[in-house]
């Protein structure tokens, strides 16, 4: 099925990108996890042109995130005071991000930082998550239950003004969700993708939200923040291509329901287990294309 | 008798061209171009194109020419202004490095001719007219280095080859009977568009004799402007029927799966 994309300029094979949608629909289901950092590599490795995929993916991720609200909002599983306060940091974020990525972008070396940030920040969320996730599955095996746990970070409880959180079950100051949702909006803009990946891991280890509502509330501000995204590049990039966002929206809101229905019945922490080694994979993957030879030497920028 | 046959399969264009030319009685040969489509329409499922460049080239009294001709055909697509970056190891890593600015880089360019140009042609003949794809005239601005010019401009047209962009083909032509030829170009669907000129020369001991020129027409329609032009102009509009879309999408797909 041929599909000519009127902004990215190119004809493709439309059942590749819906197929593509679907693969980060499921993802986006049962982690919580947008799948931008999956679509956007992999549109860019399928011709189409860097932005096109980035301000594109955006979209898409728009979509699989809003039926991900839904289907966790049925089950009580978002919590709408955390994610509004994330969601105010995210655009303060993502405004400061816009910045940053044209300062870099006129050096040429946003690809490079944006691979290192990749690396960076999946390296050690992937690290953490396995770890955990080992240490949990043992425990639930049957190994002695040890004692009761630090709910979050030390830093989180020393920020003043404290608000009550009923969802998450906490009390903690605004400013930690605020100060999240900042650090994954300037993100968001510069590796387009939604953050989930970072959000989720934040979420559960230093907010120490309850697991059950982690997964619907990082949905919920990806919604808003991939939102946001999608207009400002609409209105600087203008490199939003709908037949392209249709599409791979086609297969991901599909897949998100069933990715949805994958997380209610497995166990959290085997879920968070393969979370952690797809993310450690796509790490020691971006690592060792930053040392290779890339297969382009030369990259045209339009003036 | 070759002259029946050419204007039974030639058309009108060229039937009335070749009635003037005859009876202007010129000392230049007659060079009469003709492309297959005058507009190429970009619209849902376009995968790209052939283009027919053909033609015929025939003596001032309209006989057959005399002499042996070499036909070179170029098709060059709207120019654009351009940064290159050259990516280099540094520390462990490829990054970028340095960059040279090119004025006029065509978006598409292709060569085809009967015989290899170096064959045809000698250098500064191929670079007055810029025949063939090493004498590309890129304008290169602020470098002033010409080997590092010459590195860039290789770096670039190697890229562009690769994406089907830039091509040159030494057996592109086929010249039939001395009289008519014709070349098939393919434009692949990724291509820009704008205003693409296809110019033929017509060639003869090194010497190009006649050259002509005609225009194609690349454009976007229907659906495909549509997009294409409302982003551009209204990118509020786009930006927030973008976001619309894929709230819709993503609910009507929650509640479908809710029924199930």
């Amino acid at each position: 099925m041929d599909v000519y994309l009127p902004i990215a300029n190119l004809a493709v094979n439309g059942l590749v990108i819906i197929a593509l949608g679907v693969g980060t629909g499921v993802l986006s289901g049962i982690f919580g996890v947008g799948g931008g950092f999956l679509t956007t590599p992999l549109l860019i490795f399928y011709g189409v042109p860097p932005t096109v995929a980035a301000a594109s993916a955006a979209t898409q991720v728009t979509g699989a995130s809003v039926s991900g609200v839904f289907a966790h909002s049925r089950r009580q599983g978002v919590d709408y005071q955390i994610g509004a306060v994330t969601v105010v940091g995210g655009i303060i974020g993502a405004v400061m991000g816009a910045a940053l990525f044209s300062a870099l972008e006129s050096i040429g070396q946003i690809d490079t930082v944006i691979n290192i940030l990749y690396v960076l920040l999946l390296g050690t969320i992937g690290t953490v998550m396995a770890r955990e996730s080992i240490a949990a599955l043992r425990q639930t095996d049957g190994v002695a239950p040890r004692a009761a746990k630090r709910r979050h970070h030390p830093l989180v409880a020393s920020l003043p003004m404290r608000w009550r959180f009923y969802r998450s079950g906490l009390y903690i100051s605004p400013l930690a969700p605020l100060l999240l949702g900042m650090v994954v909006g300037i993100l968001t803009m510069l590796m387009g993708v939604g953050g989930g990946f970072i959000l989720v891991p934040a979420m559960l280890y230093i907010l120490g939200m309850s697991a059950n509502v982690v997964v619907g509330t990082s949905l919920f501000n990806i919604l808003f923040v991939t939102m946001a995204a999608t207009m400002t590049h609409a209105l600087t990039t203008r490199a939003v291509d709908v037949v392209l966002a249709g599409l791979l929206l086609l297969g991901s809101v599909i897949g998100a329901q069933i990715g949805a229905r994958v997380a209610q019945n497995a166990r959290p922490e085997m879920l968070r287990l393969l979370l952690a080694v797809l993310v450690l994979g796509i790490a020691l993957r971006m690592a060792w294309g930053l040392g290779i030879r890339p297969d382009e030497i030369y990259t045209v920028v339009p003036l | 008798m070759s002259g029946a046959t050419l204007i039974r399969g030639a058309p009108r264009v060229l039937l009335a061209l070749l009635a003037f030319f005859a009876l202007s009685a010129q000392r230049d040969p007659i060079l009469v171009p003709e492309v297959s489509q005058h507009e190429i329409q970009v619209r849902q499922g376009f995968t790209g194109t052939e283009l027919l460049l053909y033609g015929a080239i025939l003596a001032p009294d309209g006989s057959r020419a005399q002499n042996d001709y070499d036909i070179v055909v170029v098709l060059k697509g709207p120019t654009e202004p351009i940064l290159l970056r050259e990516k280099e190891k540094a520390l462990g890593i490829w990054v970028n490095a340095d960059s040279l600015r090119f004025r006029s880089a065509p978006s598409f360019f292709a060569v085809a001719s009967s015989r290899p140009i170096d064959e045809i042609v000698d250098d500064r003949t191929a670079a007055i007219y810029e025949l063939g794809l090493d004498f590309l005239q890129l304008s290169p601005s602020g470098a002033i280095d010409p080997v590092e010019q010459q590195r860039f401009t290789r770096g670039l047209v190697d890229l562009r080859r690769r994406q089907d962009l830039y091509q040159e083909d030494g057996k592109g032509v086929t010249i039939s009977g001395g009289v008519l030829y014709q070349s098939r170009i393919k434009l692949p669907s990724h291509v820009v568009t704008g205003r693409y000129t296809a110019e033929t020369f017509a060639i003869s001991r090194g010497r190009v004799i006649m050259s002509a020129t005609a225009e194609v027409e690349v454009r976007k329609l229907g659906l495909e402007r549509l997009v294409a032009e409302q982003a551009q102009k209204s990118s509020v509009l786009y930006g927030l029927f973008a976001v619309t879309l894929s709230v819709l999408m993503g609910w009507v797909a929650g509640r479908l799966f809710a029924l199930v």
